[in-house]
């Protein structure tokens, strides 16, 4: 070593350490400039990011809110138990018609009673004014308690999704002029009923918790069913990838002779982790549908169908984590006489564990929010019912997910329904920052330093 | 030396505990390993010394198949452990490093406990049938490897946060803890200070009664302090083995007394 520096020609040495040389000045300048390239692609994502999500934010937030009207309803015998026996299979036989009579009956004389100017509201737009919702929901409360039948119940009832709008400040008095759902005078009165705390704006946990409801509807539609659904699909998946492509990265990994076959499979892996969603879509259609005869628009076919796409992407996620671990801890572990499974299960493992759980996750959050292939499978369907629960073979119900339900929002006319599809998003991105903070606490937990 | 004449009559009538027979190494295109023949006899030390990159480390990782598991070695030849083929493939290469020990270059410690460390080979063969035999052997392990005082209060602190100096005494143990048949140390003490290696020699000597210890060392000192036989490797050949004594007295190939008096490597 030494003796190499002696025989180099000597470099002009001078000159004090506080002023560069001319080829230092040049690799600082250098340097500077990779930092800054660096600092504005970062700048350019995150701006780019914040107005995604202040857009949507914006968009969505008035979603978890909306306008609720509360009056005490008469539950009057004569409408709704006409035979006068309190018997629910007889009851049943009132359709909400009759309740709608009711409500409506019951709002006018609420309004007459607090002395609200109803200037200018025929009695009939006053009726309007609750959403359709309301006598069904009242219907159903009825018929699953009929000792209600004669009482005197309050009922909180949606306003309709215009007044909501107003409230909101998506409609104002220039669009009610020329729209057929609403009028001026039901705005104004509108004003005044929140001045009385008749009409107020709470937290919309129907938004969380409801079904999805017609385009005549948007203030009652709600995510019940798509975050039902994904759910299923999400725990379906993992219990349908996570062995799998755990199993088949360690064969792979650790078992696999080195040849053509087995590279080859390597490469298709890859290969189908880079194939359209959409294409698996289809491809469940055919089988899983057409093939297999499993029932449309269900959990299960979605499941299938995302866990075809997901493998890949968690087999590729494992065998990177395998490989990390440090040959030396396998050549430890062999050399001490640890068969294949030994070494694999008490040091590979265990090492791996983290990149393999962060993997895991990442592959889920991504399938949560996949979209084309469901929509090929029929899972954009209108469902109102809930599927049944995860042991009465809900996994075969008709259901939506998440981003099918943002799609199928979006896709509608009415404007309420924009602030829905936004408001879904969010609960979407909840789930994703759920999942991904999941991520990064089991990687902290497992992690271990070698 | 009379010492060490009273060693070579001790050896001259022990039997063979593993011999090689035109042992070939082949990492893809290179040879690195040419026609090996050595006898690695029964309860002795046999140091394999030679210049950096001659095939000390490739030749003792044929002796318990450690080449498995590289995917470029060709291993061509014969080795036998009492008598049986090592490389026939009825054997179960598991069953094989549970008698032929290896200690690494570079150490290797487990991410886990001190004590799981050394408490692993026991475990995974069962050798102890209790907590407390266990217990046992972690201790009679780590003492050997001179390290039990030095961790007894804090055998649960990782393995991999020892110096790099008790690193290596730890596998030592790890290794010692399994009880194999025949030890291979690669560099068991480059980055031991005077004292513990001291101790591990004084170890190796202690296992000599009952078992093989092969040694590679690149300090002629220690050669000739704990081994009777020494093989001395050149470019992948073994140019000469014999007892300890007569190698760093009376070499008979040049380029052995050339390697031990310093003047190639
Ligand atoms: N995994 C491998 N792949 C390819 N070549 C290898 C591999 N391991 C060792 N070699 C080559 O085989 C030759 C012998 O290596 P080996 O590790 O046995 O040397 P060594 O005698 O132990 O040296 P040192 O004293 O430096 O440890 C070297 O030339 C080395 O480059
Ligand atoms: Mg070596």
């Amino acid at each position: 070593m030494t003796d190499v520096t002696a025989g180099a020609p000597e470099r002009a040495r001078g000159g004090s350490l506080l002023e560069g040389s001319a080829r230092t000045k040049r690799r600082r300048a250098r340097e500077w400039r990779m930092k800054a390239y660096g600092i504005g692609a970062i700048v350019l994502s995150l701006a780019t990011l914040f107005v995604m999500l202040a857009t949507i934010l914006m968009d969505g937030v008035s979603a978890f809110r909306q306008a609720t009207i509360t009056f005490p309803v008469t539950v009057d015998a004569v409408i709704v138990d006409k035979a006068g026996n309190r018997n629910p299979e007889e009851m049943a036989k009132v359709t909400t018609i009759g309740y709608k009579r009711l409500l409506s009956q019951a709002f006018v004389a609420h309004l007459a009673a607090e002395g609200i100017d109803t200037a200018g509201v025929p009695e009939k737009d006053l009726g309007d004014m609750l959403s359709d919702d309301g006598p069904a929901r009242l219907r159903d409360r009825v018929l699953a308690d009929p000792s209600l039948v004669g009482q005197v119940v309050e009922v909180s009832v949606y306003a309709t999704g215009r007044i909501d709008g107003y409230l909101k400040g998506r409609v104002t008095r220039a669009t009610a002029e020329r729209d057929t759902n609403v009028t001026p005078e039901q705005l104004d009165l509108a004003d005044n009923l929140v001045a009385a705390g008749i009409l107020t704006m709470p937290f919309n946990w129907g938004f969380l918790t409801g079904p999805d409801a017609s385009d005549l509807r948007p203030e009652a539609s709600g995510l019940g069913v798509a975050i039902i659904g994904s759910l299923y699909m999400m725990v379906l998946v993992a219990i349908f990838t996570v062995p799998v492509g755990v199993a088949a990265s360690i064969y792979l990994e650790e078992f696999a002779p080195k040849n053509r076959l087995t590279d080859l499979i390597e490469v298709n892996i890859s290969n189908l982790a880079a194939v359209p969603s959409i294409v698996f879509g289809i491809l469940g259609l055919a089988i899983f549908i057409n093939f297999m005869g499993l029932p449309q628009s269900s959990s299960l076919v979605g499941a299938l169908v995302i866990s075809l796409m997901t493998l890949p992407t968690i087999i590729i996620a494992t065998r990177a984590a395998i490989r990390a671990v440090p040959p030396s801890i396998r050549e430890a572990a062999l050399g001490i006489g640890a068969s294949k499974m030994q070494l694999v299960f008490h040091h590979v493992l265990p090492l791996a564990m983290p990149g393999i759980m962060t993997g895991t996750i990442l592959g889920l959050a991504s399938a949560l929010g996949e979209t084309a292939p469901l929509l090929l499978i029929g899972m954009v369907a209108f469902v109102t019912n809930y599927p049944a629960g995860p042991f009465e073979g809900g996994v075969m119900d008709p259901a939506t997910a998440l981003p099918v339900q943002v799609y199928s929002w979006a896709s509608r006319s009415d404007p309420a329904f924009i602030e829905r599809s936004s408001g879904a998003i969010i609960v979407l991105l909840v789930f994703l920052v759920i999942m991904n903070v999941a991520a990064i606490l089991l990687r902290r937990r497992f992690e271990r330093r070698w | 030396m009379n010492d060490m004449r009273l060693v070579e009559r001790d050896v001259s009538n022990r039997q063979a505990k593993i011999e090689a027979r035109g042992v070939q190494v082949h990492y893809g295109e290179k040879h690195a390993l040419k026609d090996v023949d050595v006898a690695i006899l029964d309860r002795t030390v046999t140091a394999f010394i030679g210049p950096s990159g001659c095939g000390k480390s490739t030749f003792l990782r044929c002796l318990n198949r450690m080449n498995d598991t590289v995917a470029s070695a060709k291993v061509a030849g014969r080795i036998t452990l009492d008598g049986q083929d090592i490389y026939d493939p009825r054997i179960d290469p598991v069953q094989l490093r549970a008698k032929v020990g290896m200690v690494f270059q570079k150490p290797n410690p487990f991410p886990k406990s001190i004590y799981e460390n050394v408490a692993y080979g026991p475990k995974i063969h069962g050798l102890a049938r209790s907590k407390a035999e266990l217990d046992e052997i972690v201790e009679t392990s780590l003492k050997k490897a001179a390290l039990w005082n030095e961790v007894k209060d804090r055998l649960a602190a990782p393995g991999t946060g020892l110096s790099g100096g008790q690193q290596q005494r730890l596998c030592i143990a790890r290794a010692v803890a399994t009880a194999p048949e025949v030890l291979l140390m690669d560099e068991p003490c480059s980055a031991l200070d005077p004292i513990a290696t001291a101790q591990v020699e004084e170890l190796i000597d202690e296992l000599r009664s009952q078992f093989s210890v092969v040694i590679v060392t690149h300090s002629m000192q220690q050669a000739a302090r704990v081994s009777q036989k020494t093989a001395f490797f050149h470019l992948g050949s073994l140019v000469e083995y014999g007892e300890t004594g007569q190698i760093f007295t009376t070499p008979q190939d040049p380029r052995t007394e050339a390697y031990i008096t310093g003047r190639i490597g």
